[in-house]
């Protein structure tokens, strides 16, 4: 037990490399993903099927998958990243394509009538979409969208097969030198647990505030 | 770009994909199983159960659903072993694993289809004098199964994705067979460009499928 | 029908044509509607009364004819070449905000308070100042019985005291015309009467109303005229004596008799 607590400085710090990750992923899919979601709930017609592809394509595929060819494909392009870019470029492509799918999960789940009583009253697209849909949007956005920022946080162990040293594989390297799996395993797992269930509370929390909005 | 795709020792080798995403479909296959008998367990407990037996299921969820899928596999594979438990080979672990992780989904997709269940025919069952157990075998699962069956479907779906992690203890799925070529070969860009659509194809089929049956069964 | 010397009616409909795919939804429909009048339109589902609401204020796009309010006509401006073309969003909301609904859904926004929801359109589409839009908030919801409801929320609200917030919001900005869509078919029945007690006070200050409903109670004791339409075209056309009263007319007979059924089935 003493052992887990020595090695505790070192998961320290792999735990800090998780969290600079996750929200580096976190920040980029949130900003392409509110872009491009709000562009195929409202954008024109040929804007549509290249979201949609894009989307389709970075669901479907493992995220394992997705990281392995990006860090093993791009130095064959001859694109030289370092390996801390190259699985945040990965990780972040694979989530925008969730946000975008919250996004426009979001704004289609408002009700048609919203528009309609915007309309009626006299008010511009942007008017309806500042004081109507917006915010009724964004409500509907938050509770999916933090569920969807744990599992950044879960899919940011997979950096851990392309060398970086994130909690993950601060826990791997620990047990490889002191043969003691189980409890690194077990501490690894509560630390990775008090992010993501707090993160999951606040979900849920918001969840049940917002309930007003899904009359 | 004078980057020289070479495909032949992707198609020598094509074996060791087709077989690997068979396995794979298998792997997600006999976990969701598994997984179904623990989720539906799990929940028929929690409903019925006290304070007690509902916060050991819900630490179980909870648990399982915020921990990295990986930190599990390892944890199985690795861990368990060396504290005087069960060693299997990867594949039964990785199995092993998976149901769990299924597991943990599962209960909460049987809590929302019992819950789901219209009171009156629960309440149309007690007037014809059905025991709780028989109302449950006989009107509550029956109507419960047909309402998760789109989430059944996306959860297969969703597992045989996640199955690409058992690579990392060397089952021979898919992703590892991908792995296998590109570290004989080097021929990185080609195995992905063959892997990729083949996870792709595949979800698609699956979709439609899945999307079939759930048609035959449609409640309304 | 028309009088030279009589003020142009506030909703004047010409020839409105409006198809969905190959459904003719509206077939040539003639209407007026003058200052004060409260028309009721009634009719079986499907028969067009909700879409002809909807063309007055161009929630709908109609195909054809002429659908003009205070003279201007709604859907279309006049070409430099004598030909019209469809109008656009930016000049259909000066055009939307003369004309109130009220809906059948409320859709009330659930986001804001009661009060909020009645100065959303004051402030943001007749530009008054806060101090101004918030007065006349409260004047109309209180007029509507909902003094002591200023601040909640639309969740908070019975489907009656959502309803009656709906028309204040209408009301607030001054409409020329108001239409009601079905107000009171999404009520339980006990919330009915508040809504419209309401609708009638509003009639008798003088307010032009096309309401379509079903409550044929309403229609007799506070329609001016009532307007059965059937298959997308008006077939009956009168007061509400001889609509629903005397009316020989086959289809309208057969409809009246299934709505008294439903009425004393409920009872």
């Amino acid at each position: 037990m003493d052992l887990a607590l020595r090695s505790l400085p070192f998961l320290w710090g792999g735990l800090l490399v998780t969290l600079h990750v996750s929200l580096l992923v976190v920040t980029f899919s949130l900003a392409a993903g509110v872009l491009l979601g709000v562009g195929i709930a409202y954008g024109p017609r040929w804007l549509y099927w290249p979201i949609r592809f894009y989307s389709d394509f970075f669901r479907g595929v493992p995220l394992l998958v997705l990281i392995f060819f990006v860090y093993y494909g791009l130095p064959a392009a001859r694109i030289n990243l370092t390996s801390f870019a190259a699985a945040v470029l990965a990780l972040s492509a694979f989530k925008t394509a969730h946000v975008i799918e919250i996004v426009r999960g979001a704004i289609q789940s408002i009700p048609r009538g919203q528009t309609d009583a915007g309309k009626a009253i006299g008010l511009t697209f942007r008017q309806r979409f500042q004081y109507v849909v917006a915010p009724q949007a964004v409500r509907r956005f938050l509770p999916p969208w933090i569920n969807a920022v744990v599992d950044t946080v879960k899919g940011s162990a997979l950096v851990s097969l392309v060398g970086i040293v994130d909690l993950m594989l601060a826990i791997q390297q620990v047990i490889g030198r002191t043969y003691v799996p189980m409890p690194m395993y077990v501490l690894g797992a509560l630390m990775y647990f008090a992010i993501n269930y707090s993160l999951s509370l606040t979900s849920r929390r918001l969840e049940a505030r917002f309930a007003y909005i899904r009359e | 770009m004078t980057y020289h795709f070479n495909y032949t020792y992707v198609w020598r080798h094509f074996d060791r994909l087709t077989w690997g995403l068979v396995l794979s479909l298998e792997l997600a296959f006999v976990s969701i199983l598994i997984g179904m008998v623990i989720g539906l367990g799990l929940a028929v407990v929690h409903t019925g159960g006290g304070r007690l037996t509902r916060g050991a299921v819900a630490a179980y969820v909870e648990f399982v659903r915020n921990v990295p899928l990986l930190l599990l596999v390892y944890l199985v594979f690795y861990g368990v072993p060396s504290v005087g438990g069960f060693a299997y080979d990867a594949t039964t672990s990785f199995v092993a694993t998976l149901s769990i992780y299924a597991g943990a989904y599962m209960v909460e997709v049987f809590r929302a289809g019992l819950d789901a269940v219209p009171r009156g025919l629960i309440d149309a069952g007690k007037a014809i004098g059905l025991t709780p157990w028989q109302r449950l075998l006989h009107v509550r699962l029956p109507t419960m199964l047909r309402v998760v069956l789109p989430s059944l479907s996306n959860a297969y779906i969703s597992l045989f994705k996640d199955t690409s992690l058992a690579s990392v203890i060397a089952v021979p799925e898919l992703t590892y067979g991908a792995q296998w070529i590109k570290t004989n070969s080097f021929r990185v860009i080609e195995v992905w460009a063959v892997v990729t659509p083949m996870y792709l194809a595949t979800g698609y089929a699956l979709l439609f499928a899945l999307r079939r049956v759930e048609r035959r069964f449609a409640t309304h | 029908m028309s009088d030279p010397s009589a003020p142009v009616p506030v909703v004047r409909i010409r020839g409105l044509r409006k198809s969905f795919g190959a459904n003719r939804v509206l077939d040539a429909i003639d209407l007026d509607v003058a200052r004060g009048e409260v028309v009721v339109v009634i009719g079986p589902s499907g028969s067009g009364k909700t879409t002809l609401l909807r063309c007055i204020n161009l929630l709908e796009p109609y195909d054809d004819g002429s659908v003009q309010v205070d003279g201007v006509e709604v859907g279309f401006r006049a070409g430099a070449d004598g030909t019209r073309r469809r109008r656009g969003e930016r000049e259909l909301t000066g055009i939307r905000a003369d004309i109130g609904m009220v809906f059948q859904l409320f859709n009330l926004f659930p986001h804001l308070t009661a009060r909020e929801n009645v100065m959303l359109g004051l402030r943001k589409v007749r530009g008054l100042p806060e101090a101004e839009a918030r007065g006349r908030a409260d004047q109309w919801l209180t007029r509507v019985g909902l003094s002591d409801k200023l601040d909640s929320y639309p969740s908070q609200l019975s489907g009656g005291q959502q309803q009656r917030v709906g028309i204040a919001r209408a009301v607030a900005m001054d409409p020329k015309v108001l239409l009601l869509d079905e107000i009171t078919s999404a009520l339980d029945p006990e919330l009915v009467g508040e809504v419209l007690t309401v609708v009638q006070e509003l009639a008798r200050d003088g307010m032009t109303m096309v309401v379509v409903t079903h409550e044929m109670t309403f229609a007799r004791d506070v329609g001016s005229r009532i307007v059965f339409m059937d298959g997308g075209r008006i077939q009956v056309e009168g007061t509400p004596r001889d609509v629903l009263a005397a009316t020989t007319h086959e289809r309208l007979r057969a409809f009246l008799a299934r709505i008294e059924l439903r009425h004393h089935e409920t009872r």
